[in-house]
């Protein structure tokens, strides 16, 4: 009888796929079939889109309806297809014009009385319709903002199916336009100021800011670990429009985001529990893979607390995802890609029973080593800044008040700025990206400067890596210091950085 | 003493052959030659069993005084229909009709309270 089709996306990690829906109205007894490999979610959209179509005061076709989702060998799942499946039967069925359905994206799932449902992932899907040259999306009222945030795009949202039908067929109905966009009310980071002594902890939290160095903290229970690394995403640049839409789109797609102000501006700060699973760290699940911690906290801080007691799987996993800035999950329905460019602090007790102060430590020698051994080679290779830290000694009556953190990121983002000109079209951004060969070579020091280095690596105190790793602090050190390149004396504070090691 | 249930079945039943005389006007005004009317067998029943010269047509006539419980057409379900093809092989058995083609229709009649009573033909339905 009639043919008619409507446009939906498909989510395939961060990324969109459009999706084309048929629907076909015949001859025959009243039935839907569905086709293009849909999971249980969407199978179940034929009871859902039946109940939100009568209840939306429209005729449900008595006819024998074909439903298509293309392209039909992507495996398609979840709910938010509904809008578009509703749309492109009634279109079929002549109930609404076809023809505007052309260059139109519909985003949502229906409930059963026709209220539009939000879903998650509207960012990406919106992103990938203005990659393939469509200009028009409907969302849910509720993702408006979320939708908004993607330029060039007319974005309308609606609250029910009967709005969006209405809207189809007189355009001059209207629907729910982007308000102007509010920023996200600035959340509460607790201040550097709070933490009490740990000179070189401090120093060492700044420098990590500053290079996006890697971090380990060790030390006793209670001489502040856990405050430091909580307290250092205050201390981080702002994110930039792009990486802005890169963490908001890994949220939107993981249903983490807040539908008021969506926009993530501020590097996100996640902390998993330390008996997190695999796929809990680097993301999992079935079908097709869901992000998980270290993709979360993309372009922010991967805080894991007490990281000797993560399993050693755990940690293992997260070795390529950390090298190589993303994680590639194959799982039944695919390869997913997310982004996991994010920045690590790991603390640990430096040994099982972790008194106030070291010496009363009743642990065999072997119990040590092997608690801290469990922090692999490989894993610990990649962090540049190892601190022991000491027990408080004092209440905090000492007359010098501890620096704020707004006194500290302003050394920070001054340190980033020199970093990112000196690196400026090499692609690099931070002092911690930079790789060896390009500080030893291109980026020479004279032997003067790097002497310190030469000496230790004479005796066997530092590895070669070691030894990079000592140069690329000292950057970081002389940027922070305001120095165009870095003197033996940002040499010997890296060097002393590397040395106060506790693994 | 009928009680409200016995009473709805037999509107019902009512309601049905009103439809299946309805129906076997509107057979009659297509041209198409009835053959059996409400023939049973031990598996159930046919409507109607016709021919329009080249095939046999079997025609089930479902009726409906409203669309609550969704269209006429709808009461026809997969079950219906697998009774209806057994029926039509009993009947054929019966007949000693040889090889022929057979096509399976659906006569969906509508008369709700407030409105025009309708007839919908669903040639070749199943």
């Amino acid at each position: 009888m009639s043919l008619a089709s409507a446009w939906a996306m498909a989510l395939h990690g961060v990324d969109g796929v459009l999706v084309e829906i048929e629907a076909h109205i015949g001859p025959g007894l009243p039935n839907l079939q569905m086709v293009g490999l849909p999971d249980t979610a969407l199978s179940e959209a034929r009871d859902r889109v039946r109940a939100a179509v009568l209840n939306s005061g429209e005729r449900w076709p008595p006819r024998r309806m074909t439903l298509a989702l293309s392209p039909a060998t992507l495996p398609k799942g979840g709910s938010s297809y509904d809008l578009a499946l509703a749309c492109a039967l009634l279109a079929a069925d002549g109930r609404i014009p076809a023809e505007r359905l052309r260059g139109l994206v519909l985003i949502g799932e229906l409930a059963l009385d026709g209220r539009l449902r939000q879903v998650r992932g509207v960012l990406p899907a919106v992103l990938a319709a203005r990659r393939v040259g469509i200009g028009q999306v409907v969302v849910p009222t509720a993702s408006l903002a979320e939708a908004s945030l993607v330029d060039g795009m007319r974005v309308h949202g609606a609250t029910c199916l009967k709005e969006v039908l209405n809207w189809l067929r007189n355009p001059a109905a209207g629907l729910a336009r982007p308000g102007p966009l509010r920023p996200a009310p600035p959340t509460a980071v607790p201040d550097l100021g709070d933490v009490l002594e740990q000179g070189d902890a401090r120093w060492a939290v700044e420098v990590a800011a500053a290079g996006g160095h890697h971090l380990l903290l060790t030390g006793p229970p209670g001489t502040g670990k856990t405050m430091l690394a909580q307290r250092m995403v205050g201390l981080l640049p702002a994110l930039t429009d792009q990486e802005a839409l890169e963490v908001t789109a890994v949220h939107s797609v993981a249903g983490l985001l807040a539908s008021e102000t969506p926009l993530i501006t501020v590097p996100p700060f996640v902390a998993p529990h330390h008996t997190s699973s695999v796929a809990a760290l680097v993301g999992g699940g079935s079908g097709l893979a869901k992000p998980g911690a270290v993709s979360r906290a993309h372009r922010g801080v991967l805080f894991l607390d007490e990281v000797a007691e993560f399993g050693p799987r755990s940690l293992e996993a997260l070795r390529t995802p950390l090298e190589d800035g993303e994680v590639r999950l194959a799982r039944r329905d695919g390869v997913v890609r997310y982004p996991a460019r994010c920045q690590l602090v790991l603390a640990a007790n430096p040994c099982p029973c972790a008194p106030p102060d070291e010496r009363d430590c009743t642990c065999a020698p072997s119990a040590r080593r092997r608690y801290l051994g469990r922090l692999s080679g490989p894993l610990l290779d990649r962090v540049d800044l190892r601190v022991a830290m000491r027990p408080v000694k004092d209440m905090g009556q000492a007359d010098a008040e501890p620096e704020s953190t707004a006194t500290v990121r302003e050394r920070v983002l001054q340190a980033r700025a020199a970093a990112r000109a000196r690196w400026a079209g090499t692609g690099w951004s931070m002092n911690a990206e930079v790789p060896g060969p390009v500080l030893r070579r291109r980026f020479r020091l004279p032997r003067a400067v790097t002497e310190p280095i030469a000496t230790a690596l004479h005796r066997g105190l530092v590895t070669a890596r070691g030894a990079d790793r000592t140069l690329r602090l000292a950057w970081t050190v002389a940027d922070l210091a305001g120095r165009d390149c870095p003197l033996v004396e940002d040499v010997s504070v890296a060097m002393g950085l590397r040395e106060r090691r506790a693994a | 003493m009928e009680t409200t249930a016995q009473a709805a079945d037999r509107r019902s039943d009512e309601l049905g052959r009103w439809g299946e005389d309805l129906a076997a006007d509107y057979l009659a005004g297509t041209g198409l030659v009835v053959l059996s009317r409400n023939w049973r067998c031990r598996d159930g029943e046919v409507d109607f069993v016709a021919t329009d010269g080249q095939r046999l047509v079997v025609c089930e006539v479902k009726t409906r005084s409203g669309t609550g419980y969704g269209e006429p057409s709808e009461g026809v379900t997969p079950a219906k229909a697998a009774r209806i093809r057994r029926v039509t092989a009993a009947w054929l058995r019966a007949y000693r009709v040889g090889w022929c083609e057979i096509r399976f229709d659906v006569l969906a009649v509508l008369c709700p309270q407030d409105g025009p009573v309708t007839v919908e033909h669903l040639r070749g339905a199943f």
